[in-house]
């Protein structure tokens, strides 16, 4: 990265989705290492916990979606480079509005069709009373 | 307008807020093109993501809907699935090397990065394509159930974008080759970057929730 843009950043205190504060490159690379390392161990994690007998298995959907969150988490921050800076304040505001519409969206689906098929009578007794 | 009218700007700016020393000086002026530009990706990805949880919705509200066919635990191929996750993974890596080589300026990391990025992502479709041939030749294609139609749409789509994202590589090695690291090639790789991030993070969620989740029932 140029002197120039080494000044502008700090010049305006703000970063693009994607940019680094940091500029060397050693830490840069050992933070795509570090997030790497961190998603391997995270994946196999998850397709260990899908495949065992060893926990209790009711609780496996929730360790599934606990992990994938965790892992988006680390690609967020690790491979996208989204923090809690205030020269991040920007673009966390619009990943959060984001996720809201996200979860009303899968969340609201599940609530709803769920309510619908426990009152809905089942299908044959339906064609019974078109008959 | 001075600093001394303004209160706030006596006590400096120990956590770098910018916004009411911005204001109060007026010289600031827009931001930079490549803060707008990637900003306005940001959004077009956020936009995306909505989209495939849309899809995700339709896929969570007809996992059980298999109309008598095969459910997700007779169909799905987790070795296979865990080496997609694994070419990936490997390539969203591979892609972080290529920004900091093009950030450094230097265009054979640059190159070789992205080719091995490319390849990866190749390697990924090829698996998909072979996982979705051989569901359609047992007959669980996309017109079985609502649950297969949801499927294939879901991670076809998802397919569809990394395609797309291939043939952007493939045309940013072409440009960085012909026109060298100017300003307004940077600005693009960057949105490729974080395209290509974008779609590794929609595959964490494709995998937890349609092969595992899916598979478990």
């Amino acid at each position: 990265m140029s002197e120039q843009q080494v000044h502008d950043f700090h010049e305006r205190h703000d970063l693009a989705p994607g940019d680094e504060e940091e500029v060397r490159i050693g830490p840069r690379l050992i933070g795509y290492v570090i997030g790497l390392g961190l998603a391997i161990l995270l994946t196999a994690t998850s397709f260990f916990i899908a495949g065992t007998d060893l926990v209790w298995q009711p609780s496996i959907p929730v360790a599934l979606v606990v992990l994938a969150i965790a892992q988006m988490g680390v690609h967020l921050v690790f491979f996208l480079h989204i923090t809690t800076g205030p020269d991040n304040t920007n673009n966390v505001m619009a990943l959060a509005f984001g996720l809201l519409i996200v979860f009303l969206v899968v969340g609201g689906s599940l609530w709803i069709m769920s309510n619908m098929n426990h009152n809905m009578a089942p299908m044959d007794q339906i064609m019974q009373m078109q008959r | 307008m001075t600093d001394t009218t303004l209160p706030y700007a006596a006590h400096g700016d120990p956590h770098h807020l910018g916004g009411l020393q911005d204001v109060a000086l007026g010289h600031a002026g827009p931001a930079s093109k490549r803060i707008v530009t990637a900003y306005g990706f940001w959004i077009f990805l956020l936009s995306d993501i909505v989209m495939f949880s849309c899809f995700f919705a339709a896929y969570a509200v007809l996992l059980r809907q298999t109309a008598g066919g095969p459910s997700g635990g007779q169909l799905f191929d987790l070795r296979s699935v865990a080496a997609e996750t694994a070419f990936l993974l490997l390539s969203s890596f591979t892609c972080g090397l290529a920004s900091i080589a093009a950030d450094v300026r230097n265009a054979r990391w640059y190159q070789l990065a992205m080719a091995v990025t490319g390849l990866l992502g190749l390697g990924f479709l090829a698996l998909e394509a072979r996982e979705f041939s051989d569901l359609v030749a047992r007959g669980a294609g996309p017109t079985r159930s609502a649950f297969l139609s949801a499927f294939f749409t879901l991670v076809g789509c998802h397919g569809l974008h990394v395609s797309a994202g291939i043939l952007w590589l493939l045309t940013m090695m072409a440009q960085v080759y012909a026109k060298g690291f100017r300003a307004d090639i940077c600005r693009r790789l960057l949105c490729f970057a974080l395209f290509w991030h974008a779609l590794d993070i929609i595959w964490v969620a494709i995998f937890s929730v349609v092969y595992l989740l899916g598979s478990g029932t």
